[in-house]
């Protein structure tokens, strides 16, 4: 019964030529630093999860989004668990992303035919600290207003434009309503879904190149 | 397979399909719990309010009282205003009317010369034990159940309050 299910499924559908495809690959020997990539992608992910949770009682407002999290945290069962499984997954993401790609660094993976790889990976780094620095903000502590107080007063002293870039990352010349509500829009929004595209560009050009051997005393 | 050992594959297979799902039951019971939290909620409003001593509320006129119920949803408090008259009939016997018109939910107010409640509103007369004279209102007043307690006199907060129909 199931296999008859299944087979009218992979014949449409082609499961099995997709198993082969996507995770029956050839690995050149490697060790532990090579699943850094994969546990990237776990976290991204998981954050993923948690953060879609975390928005059925967040509420991006001044005026509300510290209670908000204040009642996830005491009021909602396991609202703990959610929230911190995000918290600390962001700091663990950073760690993650930046260890791979040290590895990639250090083992030259980065080589020809691997260039796009190493650049679109790069920005996922910066993506990746992006999400941290607007996430951030969101619980609307003094410590989130501070940090973002003296974050985007960073990029305000960039020479000439500096005073734009402070206004278009603050919605305006102070941190307010509009930085919240904006940096919310990046955090959910836009920075996950070019995330998420450019994960998809990061997994073709593997699974189109094959993972790195590392160098021996020929290379 | 006539072997009894089990493949370095199959063993990564077995592996990752058991902690695949425990990790799933574990996080899955408590997203869905999370999910579904405030239905898992319940909430009595019902309480007995304290309305001072029963001598305070004279024999044969009504009396006005009032009273404040706060509300938590999530994270956002109302404070609600309820207000009603005691109508002491005799030492022993006494109504607690609710001061909302059963027409439109405006305050009435007691009027001695007409020995009637007035409702402001539109108009609507009741009488001092709450039936309805004249006026738009469908039901008599409603009345709030009491107690007697070392004597002080409490009325019971309904768990779904009338008012809010």
């Amino acid at each position: 019964m199931w296999k008859k299910i299944y087979a009218w499924l992979d014949e449409r559908l082609g499961f099995d030529d997709m198993y082969k495809m996507l995770l029956d690959r050839p690995e050149p020997h490697g060790n532990w630093w090579n699943t850094l990539g994969s546990a990237s992608l776990f976290l991204f992910l998981l954050q993923g999860t948690t953060g879609i949770f975390l928005t059925v009682y967040y509420t991006p407002s001044p005026d509300h989004a510290y209670d908000s999290i204040q009642y996830i945290m005491n009021g909602v069962a396991y609202g703990w668990l959610v929230r911190g499984i995000h918290h600390w997954g962001a700091s663990l993401m950073v760690l993650i992303v930046f260890i791979h790609m040290l590895r990639v660094f250090f083992s030259a993976s980065y080589k020809y035919p691997r260039e796009l790889t190493w650049m679109v990976g790069s920005l996922l780094f910066l993506l990746t600290l992006s999400m941290g620095f607007t996430g951030y903000l969101l619980p609307f502590n003094q410590r989130a207003y501070w940090a973002t107080v003296v974050g985007t007063n960073i990029g305000g002293v960039v020479p000439g434009v500096g005073p734009m870039i402070l206004k278009v990352l603050r919605g305006g010349t102070d941190v307010s309503a509009l930085t919240l509500s904006r940096f919310f829009s990046a955090h959910i929004w836009m920075l996950p879904a070019t995330l998420a595209a450019l994960i998809g560009v990061h997994l073709y050009l593997i699974m189109r190149h094959g993972e790195s051997a590392y160098p021996d005393a020929d290379d | 397979m006539a072997s009894n050992r089990i493949s370095r594959r199959d063993f990564v297979k077995v592996t990752t399909a058991a902690l695949g799902s425990i990790m799933t039951v574990a996080l899955g019971i408590p997203f869905i719990s999370y999910l579904i939290d405030p239905a898992l909620k319940t909430e009595s409003g019902e309480a007995w309010i304290p309305l001072g001593p029963l001598d305070s509320f004279p024999i044969g006129t009504p009396k006005a009282f009032s009273f404040t119920r706060s509300h938590i949803n999530g994270w956002e408090k109302t404070v609600n205003s309820y207000g009603g008259f005691i109508l002491r009939k005799s030492e022993t016997k006494l109504i607690a009317l609710s001061n909302r018109c059963t027409h439109l939910s405006c305050s009435v107010n007691w009027n001695e010369e007409a020995n009637e409640y007035i409702c402001p509103c539109h108009d609507a007369h009741f009488g001092p034990e709450g039936e309805v004279h004249d006026g738009p209102p469908p039901t008599p007043l409603d009345r709030f159940e009491t107690k007697e307690e070392d004597g002080n006199l409490y009325i019971l907060f309904p768990a779904v309050p009338a008012q809010e129909g």
